[in-house]
């Protein structure tokens, strides 16, 4: 083989390693910077309120809620599909697990009751769209209003105080503070970094990208990709429960609305955080600075001395512009 | 026969009264090239899910190695070392060249962790082995930057990973331009000269031409003509068998057809 050159036998050079970082993460990198620019705008407009602790600290007790959601939600939009019914999950784990602490059962019981139900949902809101071959956006949309009706029809809309919380294990482990950091951010930030690998260097982040990217190609070699699709649902129905959870344990009570404000924000940081609506490809690290982002907007606006009706504007402001950021930034191969 | 690769001995299948294939006999030995010409109805794509046992044939033997194989499926085609290459290639194009090379197939660590530096080092051999030549490339890139012919050649290298004596290509140079079909040809010389065989199938009968060692043509389920690279002279001769067995009451043929009927 003339062709074959000695420089291509000695191996394919590997360019150095932070232009390959920044060039694989560029993504990422722009939500970071884009969180950059919004800080040191809200720095510039109220500098006595920023360089004060409490107000990150505010941020830090309720980010780990929204983290527990967007996360798993990258995988589902990565896997090419989306879901709307995670609030409603998310409102009927917590509520297993306000049953559960309010029949005198320890919380940490409590927790693992939530979770497997959440899971057990996400399981079957998976199975019905992917094997009832659904439209995830109208199925799940359904599945939101279905169960968060029968939450609100068994419950009466009566919410759950658990005061008897703050005295548990369960509470000191999860949601106390520790050196006045929430240690609710600790976990969620474990939770992250976990996905962050499960995504990246797993072979289940792999095949999820492979069947978001082409579901025929991927079915061809062997990959069971309706299997793969309904495992992101039991991830989500993981991530909902553990938000809930979290959720009822910082504020010692269920609501029958819990997670309802959950949908549009977290959908919002998943795409601000650079992960594209057409499957495939997707960031974890970008949909958790997402989240930082659309946690911040709402404080910072009504911290830098503006008005609190100026909070949607600027959401919907960095909404766009993020979205038009990462247009720029990532080409769409086909 | 020691080079032998797989053989099928008057292979025919019917669907309800119609013969789709009816009666072909067609070898391919080792390290051997053979282009499959045949127009559209022919039986070409029923002929490639036979051999990847997609289709069972109503009747004939197929032979591995010179053994007979009875139960032929899937999972035998895929143990006797034959692997499709589709024309659609299945690639995911927003990935990388080494998760298209391993996709569903991952190598992995504890936990099903991806041996990251393994698969890379695996990918970097099998682009050499096909003669992946470009340097812009590495196995990190996007395999949506690749022109067609590159991403012909990540299938091929996906198909050798997978262990395929037998490569089936089928229509690989389809919407492919000039260059990127030279670099198809390229890769399967190079799987050619690593001892590899390959089923080259295809309607453009120079390209065909350009690459097989062996021209087999089908027509209406049978092989109307078989020759060896040395018995043809030009594409233009091919060519005109291929007009001559669609129009046979035509003007003359310049190889002798009838002769040839059903001698693959």
């Amino acid at each position: 083989m003339a062709e074959v050159t000695s420089e291509v036998e000695a191996g394919y050079p590997e360019r150095p390693f932070l232009i390959r970082f920044i060039s694989n993460n560029r993504a990422p990198i722009g939500t970071l910077g884009v969180l950059v620019v919004m800080m040191a705008i809200f720095f510039v407009g109220n500098p006595a309120v920023f360089s004060d602790w409490r107000i990150y600290n505010a941020v830090l007790t309720t980010l780990p809620v929204a983290l527990f959601l967007v996360v798993p939600l990258v995988f589902i939009v990565t896997v090419g599909e989306i879901d709307l019914s995670f609030p409603a999950v998310m409102g009927f784990s917590c509520w297993i697990f306000a049953m559960v602490v309010q029949a005198g059962v320890d919380p940490l019981i409590g927790m693992l009751a939530g979770v497997a139900s959440g899971m057990v949902l996400g399981a079957a809101i998976g199975a019905i769209v992917v094997y009832g071959g659904l439209s995830s956006l109208v199925a799940t949309l359904g599945m939101n209003y279905l169960i968060r009706g029968a939450i609100l029809i068994a419950t009466s809309g009566k919410s759950i105080a658990l005061v008897q919380l703050r005295s548990s294990t369960a509470y000191q482990v999860f949601a106390s503070s520790i050196g006045g950091f929430p240690a609710q951010m600790l976990w969620a930030s474990l939770f992250v970094a976990l996905a962050v690998i499960l995504f990246n260097r797993h072979k289940f982040g792999a095949r999820v990208k492979a069947v978001g990217d082409n579901p025929d190609s991927a079915a061809q070699m062997g990959i069971t990709t309706k299997r793969i699709r309904v495992y992101t649902f039991v991830f989500m129905g993981l991530g909902a429960a553990l938000a809930g959870i979290f959720s009822t344990m910082i504020n010692f009570t269920w609501w029958p609305t819990a997670g309802d404000a959950y949908l549009l924000p977290s959908l919002a940081a998943v795409f601000v955080g650079g992960t594209p609506t057409w499957g495939g490809i997707g960031t974890i690290f970008g949909g958790a600075i997402g989240a930082v982002i659309v946690s911040f907007i709402q404080v910072g606006i009504v911290s830098a001395g503006l008005d609190g009706f100026y909070v949607q504007f600027f959401n919907g402001l960095i909404i766009i512009l993020a979205l038009i950021g990462h247009r720029w930034n990532q080409i769409r191969y086909r | 026969m020691s080079d032998r690769l797989i053989e099928l001995r008057n292979i025919k299948k019917s669907y309800g009264r119609v013969f789709a294939i009816g009666g072909v006999n067609l070898h391919v030995d080792r390290g051997e090239v053979v282009g499959l010409i045949g127009d559209n109805g022919a039986g070409k794509s029923t002929l490639i899910k036979i051999l990847a046992g997609a289709v069972r044939p109503s009747a004939g033997e197929i032979h591995v190695s010179g053994k007979l194989v009875s139960g032929w499926s899937p999972t035998k085609s895929r143990a006797a070392g034959i692997e499709t290459v589709f024309q659609d290639r299945a690639l995911a194009v927003q990935q990388t060249i080494v998760r298209n090379i391993f996709m569903g197939r991952e190598i992995t660590t504890a936990l099903g962790l991806i041996d990251v530096r393994k698969e890379r080092s695996e990918a970097s051999r099998l682009m050499r082995e096909i003669g992946f030549t470009s340097k812009v490339f590495t196995p990190d890139s996007i395999v949506g930057q690749l022109s067609g012919g590159e991403r012909q050649g990540i299938a091929i290298a996906r198909a050798i990973y997978n262990q395929a004596e037998l490569i089936i290509l089928d229509e690989p140079t389809t919407a492919l331009s000039l260059t990127e079909t030279e670099k198809v040809f390229r890769f399967v010389r190079s799987v050619r000269q690593s001892g590899r065989s390959i089923l080259f199938i295809g309607h453009n009968i120079h390209h065909v031409y350009g690459i097989a060692d062996r021209f087999v043509v089908l027509d209406r389920g049978q092989i109307a003509f078989a020759a060896s690279r040395a018995e043809v002279t030009s594409a233009e001769q091919l060519i005109a068998v291929m007009e001559r067995i669609a129009q046979p009451t035509g003007p003359g043929p310049i190889v002798d057809i009838a002769a040839r009927r059903g001698a693959a």
